[in-house]
């Protein structure tokens, strides 16, 4: 018994399907707490007034978004590695909610920016970053898109996706070096609680708890999605002869 | 190696449009600025750096997809896949040969065309340099990102879409290395950073290329 | 100098074309592949020629002998035929000979650019590679295509002089006679049965 069991497509769909409603409705009602939580119960900042409160929406979905393309990167690997098909759709499933959770940091960074900074976009190194990041996601949606045999798409993703990686960590240096910025340090780590008050950290955590959840139900079930095309087109393939 | 080389570089010069394509699109990126943002002799100083090194990214790009396309078309690649050579020299020698052909002249050409932006006198020496550092990367990362679309019908704007990404950081030190040359501050660091973006993927991307191409060969 | 293929299936986007081909073609001797259409000739000779993964079973022939020739056979319109084949030539460490030239009705056109020969020409030159890069190992896949019967011939006659009388192979798929007296491989009894196990989406099944 060895998890690369799970890696057959069938019995990945077998486990998982039973596993989704609840990682759904889960991770929904998590959101829900801790949504609720930090919008109106939390006091609001000194300075900044209730805008600080899209935080609760703009950390997690910023560290999402990272969080995603690292994913891909793991997947790729493991189907470089071991051809597991199951890993390589994984990281397909993954690409475009990486974009969503991109785009959604872009938005309320803006949404945020803008009474805090009085403007709306700034080519901030974080800001920058985040954009440059959604390039990648782009080029790497596109080359999926792209090709269709789908052992050679995923081969060539994968190739894309780790050269990409050590780019995007390049750019992040070279970003950093050609603007100091004025975004805030990252506001909240794990092991860093001293940056935000405890009031504003408890309902933080719960949402990036939520985001996660929500992140693993979506991919799961965007994989599923994935085998299933997959298992059609083989099917006609080999009803065609 | 040396016969694959010799080989692109003739087929360039006798197929003209290698040397001057590119040589040309530059020179008209480059007339293009001052109408779009006025002919102020103060402005044009200012952006000159970073333009000069967009225009000179983006007539690198133009040429990107004929690396392998040609050979791929042709039936050469498979050839040069069954032959002694290993496919990551051959990558290699393909992204020598595009800079040769394009790299090298929009190099030259550089400090010509920074007349026309009224480039900071100091700023050329710098210009040239980091131009003739870094435009090897830019035409390593293009034969990457030509092995990656070497399959795809039309592939050049996916090409596009895949390799600017990659160009963000051997730009923004390319650019930063002119801009603290026309400051007259110490350009070094930028510098050096750009030179280890060139000497990295040299050493590493031809693999990566290899493994793109295999993939799209099989 | 002998190529061994041992229960070999080869794939073509994944789906399994050819299965359980086992054959040997020993020194000086050369093996004609017939089959219809679709049948998985170029897929076959490609495998071979290690140009794809095979997908299952193994092909055996010493290293860096092998060579693949089709239809497309990387003629650069802006060299001439002499710089053509030195290229080749050079790329395998060999020099152009004299010979080349003479069997294969190339000598009056050393010179000239490729581009301008005519699509006959051009076939002649192509093969003509195969003189200049000294592998022992040929993979045909119809060499003969738009050639006329006199060129045919005298194909025909570059293999069996100078190359299998030299201790070549040749594996070559064609549907006409080359006048060769080799054995003929019918492929057709090989073709994979469609419910066959192993391909690379069978897991989906």
């Amino acid at each position: 018994m060895s998890i690369w069991e799970y890696a057959n497509p069938k019995k990945f769909i077998a486990t998982t399907t039973p596993l989704v409603p609840w990682l759904m409705w889960t991770s929904v009602a998590i959101l829900c707490v801790g949504l609720t939580w930090g919008f109106f119960f939390t006091p609001d900042d000194a300075r900044q007034g209730s805008t600080v409160k899209i935080f609760y929406l703009h950390v997690p979905s910023a560290m999402m978004a990272i969080n995603a393309w690292i994913m891909m990167l793991i997947a790729s690997l493991i189907w470089l590695v071991r051809r597991h098909h199951v890993s390589a759709l994984a990281a397909k499933a993954a690409a475009p909610i990486g974009i969503v959770m991109t785009v959604m940091a872009l938005f309320t960074g803006a949404i945020w920016g803008q009474p805090m900074w009085g403007t709306w976009w700034a080519w901030d190194p974080r800001l920058t970053s985040f954009l440059i990041l959604f390039l990648f996601y782009l080029g790497y949606v596109a080359l999926w898109a792209a090709i269709e045999d789908s052992d050679t798409a995923a081969d060539l993703t994968s190739v894309l996706c780790i050269v990409g990686s050590v780019f995007a960590v390049l750019s992040r240096y070279a970003v950093n070096f050609w603007n100091q910025g004025l975004h805030q340090p990252a506001s909240l780590s794990l092991d860093k609680e001293e940056n935000v008050a405890d009031v504003f950290w408890y309902p933080a955590l719960v949402c990036i708890a939520g985001f996660v959840l929500l992140f693993v139900a979506l991919v799961l079930m965007r994989t599923a999605t994935e085998i299933r095309l997959r298992r059609m087109r083989a099917l006609e393939m080999r009803m065609r002869g | 190696m040396i016969a694959l080389l010799k080989r692109d570089l003739k087929l360039a010069v006798r197929a003209g449009g290698g040397f001057g394509l590119g040589l040309a699109f530059f020179l008209i990126v480059i007339v293009l600025v001052p109408f779009g943002v006025g002919p102020d002799a103060a402005v044009l100083t200012r952006i000159a750096p970073g333009m000069l090194w967009v225009a000179a990214l983006l007539a690198a790009l133009l040429s990107l997809d004929r690396i392998f396309a040609l050979d791929f078309e042709d039936g050469s690649l498979p050839l040069l896949a069954t032959s002694p050579l290993p496919l990551e020299g051959v990558t290699l020698i393909k992204g020598v040969a595009h800079w040769v052909t394009t790299g090298l002249p929009l190099t030259l050409a550089a400090p010509v065309l920074g007349f026309l932006l009224n480039l900071e006198p100091g700023a050329y020496v710098w210009l040239f340099a980091s131009l003739a550092l870094g435009t090897p990367a830019l035409s390593m990362i293009g034969a990457f990102g030509a092995a990656l679309t070497v399959g795809v019908k039309r592939g050049g704007l996916l090409m596009s879409l895949l390799v600017l990404p990659l160009y963000v950081p051997t730009l923004i030190f390319g650019a930063e290395a002119v801009r603290r040359g026309a400051d007259g501050l110490d350009a070094s660091v930028p510098m050096l950073m750009v030179a280890g973006i060139t000497l990295g993927c040299f050493a590493l991307l031809p693999f990566a290329a290899a493994a793109a191409l295999r993939v799209n060969l099989r | 100098m002998t190529l061994v293929v041992n229960d070999l299936t080869v794939a073509r986007g994944g789906v399994p074309v050819l299965a359980g081909l086992s054959f040997e073609v020993s020194e000086g001797c050369a093996l004609v592949l017939r089959g219809p259409n679709g049948i998985g000739k170029t897929t076959l000779l490609r495998t071979l020629a290690g140009l794809q993964p095979a997908h299952a079973g193994q092909v055996q022939f010493p290293e860096e002998t092998g060579a693949y020739a089709s239809h497309a056979d990387g003629i650069k319109a802006q060299l001439t035929v002499l710089e053509n084949l030195a290229f080749w030539g050079e790329v395998h460490g060999n020099d152009v000979p004299d010979a080349v030239f003479e069997a294969f009705d190339l000598v009056d056109l050393r010179d000239r650019l490729a581009g301008t020969l005519s699509a006959g020409q051009k076939r002649r030159l192509g093969l003509a590679r195969l003189g200049v890069i000294g592998r022992k190992v040929l993979f045909l896949d119809e060499p003969t295509v738009s050639l006329d019967g006199f060129s045919v011939k005298m194909f025909a006659r570059w293999l069996r002089e100078d190359h299998l009388a030299r201790g070549g192979v040749a594996v070559i798929a064609t549907h006409i006679d080359l006048g060769l007296e080799a054995p003929e491989l019918d492929l057709t009894p090989y073709k994979a049965r469609v419910d066959l196990a192993g391909g690379s989406d069978e897991a989906f099944l």
